[in-house]
């Protein structure tokens, strides 16, 4: 029987290490496996020993891509071991130091990684060659929103005036006009790329996820809410253990997660999207439903028109919080430890992100759990992998193995945060 | 005859990926450097990827495993400059807090079945393992500074990135001395400069991202500290951060070890 096998040894255009082997026995696919050969990086092992308040710096280093995901996340566990709720002014301020990351990860990724693969460009510098308008709208677009989080948080990359309770210090309203100009242009390009990506022609794929994301009862989710799914799930973030596990394959450095109850799940922008569609600023309502999205997107392919969607709403929700600013009396709230558990799931770019901590009563962290987004998609994505080969194994493999590693890319992947991700094999024994 | 643009590739190793990204966070200068080099191999951003030799190498992650540590030679190999960027590349990073402790411990602490992980004792610099043409330095590095490293290389002429510490920045800038004004401890006297004098700037205390500064006297720093109230564990826990494993770094966070 003729076999064949697609093999991608070094996953381009995802952040991280990765490597993709599809099999293939006659007419069946036998294995898809994404391996993640990012070497191991061990945080929570040496997290142990580190003070509360180093969490938030110490977290920000397992990606450089979403450190504010990772700094968000570690301050609302440490704050929740502390008792300690956060409201008003630096609430806000947090909210708009994620837009501004969602802002500057999703026009990378949908400019500079996905949509090259839409137009068949290996690259985007090539891309720009024919495309050089949509580039540099594309590279502006992501400068606003690092510029949101380099006047927050002092850098683009690991800021550093994140801290446990607040910030270190907060800006001036006066500090924002500037910003606030450059962001409603940014808001423009954002419906503009939601209407450009809507032109493209996407492969099929319909398969019935389980999505899981924050929903909080006010707002499009961020930092708080309870994790709840599409089939029932619906619980606060502290139960997060009880509900999920994770397993470690051997072909991977990064662990892969897993429902208890049921099995793999889809976190990231296209869940966040579907359980909370009503949520969204009717502006960015507006511009999904133009593009022919209704309330539910379930085939990955059109994750792009989401992360533009969702861009539109991070710039509408920026210039929202600026407009309503009043600089608070403290950068911070006084944050004291104590003996306790705490933690924090926010939504990064790529999808939940879990912290837990376990501090003792000098503050030192005795136990440390870390759940990034790609290491909850692995599962799905090799799923998708499987259906999709299956049903186009008539495709030619070169356009095929494309198509595949396309496959990865819907989904984001940081194979840095789940250790590292992606290169692709299609093998046919 | 037309010139032969320079081929740059950017290499990865044990990290964040994000000293790499800054190159492309240079979202004014990107479309200008792609114009002036042929960028041969970058994964990160495409899946094209041309054979060496390359002109310039950069190089970001430290090494952890046995493989990375074959194929860090074959890298040098094909480089005719090899520039490593980052304090992954240039200290071991953050994951070198390994080399203070039993690594085996920590890969059962993190991982069900350790036999799966195939990792080194101690996360090292490239500099361990080849000959390297410049360290940049910082956790993350300073995009500017890139540029100018970028450009220096391909003009042949040597990068201009200075070696004196965050306090010079800070007079630089004007930025009142928060450790003397305020009593806030900094590591500004002892690191090295690059970042801009940036936690300063947020009345926050300097803590050492870009690595020790040329003849750092980090044990009197140490005791300007102890005056201030901070304690052995603390000052253990400070000097070992994301330049945990850089020399002087390393040897003052020992002398605070109980």
């Amino acid at each position: 029987m003729k076999s064949r096998t697609i093999k991608v040894d070094y996953l381009a255009r995802v952040e991280g290490e990765g490597a993709l082997t599809v099999k293939i026995k006659g007419q069946q696919v036998t294995d898809v496996k994404l391996k993640i050969f990012e070497p191991p990086r061990f945080f929570e092992a040496f997290l142990r020993g580190r003070k509360f308040n180093e969490a938030p710096d110490i977290t920000a280093r397992i990606c450089g891509i979403c450190p504010i995901a990772y700094q968000m996340s570690a301050c609302h566990a440490v704050e929740d071991a502390c008792g300690v709720k956060i409201t008003g002014p630096i609430r806000d301020l947090r909210r708009l130091i994620y837009c501004g990351e969602w802002i500057e990860s999703h026009a990378l990724h949908v400019y500079l990684l996905h949509a090259p693969d839409f137009l068949g460009y290996e690259d985007a510098i090539r891309m720009a060659k024919d495309h050089p308008d949509e580039v540099k709208r594309g590279l502006r677009l992501k400068k606003a929103g690092n510029e949101i989080v380099r006047l927050l948080g002092g850098r683009e990359i690991h800021p550093i005036n994140v801290k446990v309770g607040g910030f270190y210090k907060v800006p001036e309203k006066r500090e924002f006009f500037a910003l606030a100009e450059e962001l409603k242009w940014a808001r423009d390009a954002a419906l503009e790329t939601v209407r450009w990506v809507a032109t493209f022609s996407f492969p099929e794929l319909d398969r019935d996820y389980e999505f899981v994301a924050l929903r909080h009862p006010d707002e499009y989710p961020f930092n708080e809410g309870r994790l709840v799914s599409n089939k029932g799930l619906d619980i606060a973030v502290r139960e997060y253990d009880q509900n999920f596990v994770e397993e470690h394959v051997s072909h991977s450095n990064a662990l892969q997660s897993r429902l208890k109850e049921r099995n793999s799940y889809f976190v990231g922008p296209q869940a966040r999207y579907n359980l909370n569609f009503d949520k969204l600023s009717p502006v960015a309502q507006e511009a999904a439903r133009s593009a022919g999205l209704g309330p539910v997107c379930r085939n990955p392919f059109q994750s792009i028109i989401v992360r533009s969607v969702e861009l539109v709403y991070a710039c509408d929700e920026a210039l929202r919080i600026i407009e309503n600013y009043e600089m608070p009396d403290a950068p911070a709230v006084k944050v004291e430890p104590r003996v306790s558990t705490g933690y924090g799931c926010t939504e990064a770019p790529r999808g939940i992100c879990y912290h837990r901590y376990r501090l003792d009563d000098r503050g030192v962290i005795v136990d440390a759990k870390i759940v990034p987004p790609t290491s909850q998609n692995l599962k799905t994505i090799e799923e998708d992998l499987g259906q999709f080969v299956q049903s186009h194994l008539v495709i030619q493999k070169d356009r095929l193995q494309w198509q595949c590693e396309q496959a990865v890319r819907n989904y984001d992947p940081c194979i840095s945060c789940a250790t590292h991700f992606l290169k692709l094999h299609l093998e046919s024994e | 005859m037309a010139l032969r643009k320079p081929k740059l590739a950017v290499w990865k190793f044990s990290s964040c990926d994000g000293c790499q990204l800054s190159l492309l966070d240079c979202e004014d200068e990107l479309l200008a450097v792609a114009d002036a080099v042929e960028i041969a191999n970058f994964p990160e951003a495409s899946r094209a990827v041309a054979k060496g030799p390359y002109d310039l190498s950069l190089v970001e992650g430290s090494i952890t495993t046995p493989h990375d540590a074959e194929r860090i030679h074959g890298i040098r190999r094909a480089s005719k400059f090899l520039v490593t960027i980052g304090a992954c590349a240039t200290a071991g990073g953050i994951q070198a807090l390994r080399n203070f402790k039993d690594v085996k411990e920590f890969t059962s602490i993190v991982y069900a079945r350790p036999d799966y992980i195939e990792t080194l004792k101690k996360s090292t610099p490239i500099t361990d393992h080849v000959f390297v043409d410049f360290e940049l330095r910082g956790c993350p590095i300073n995009k500017y500074q890139l540029v100018e490293v970028l450009s220096a290389f391909l003009n042949g002429r040597k990068p201009n990135t200075p070696p004196h510490s965050v306090c010079v920045e800070c007079k630089q800038r004007g930025t009142v001395c928060v450790m003397v004004a305020q009593g806030t401890p900094c590591l500004g006297p002892v690191t090295q400069a690059g970042c801009g004098a940036l936690c300063p700037g947020y009345t926050r205390g300097c803590y050492g991202c870009f690595g020790p500064k040329e003849t750092p006297n980090t044990s009197s720093l140490s005791s300007w500290w102890s005056e201030l109230g901070v304690s052995d564990g603390d000052l253990m826990r400070v000097f070992r951060g994301f330049n945990a494993y850089a020399e002087p770094f390393r040897r003052e966070s020992e002398a605070h070890e109980k």
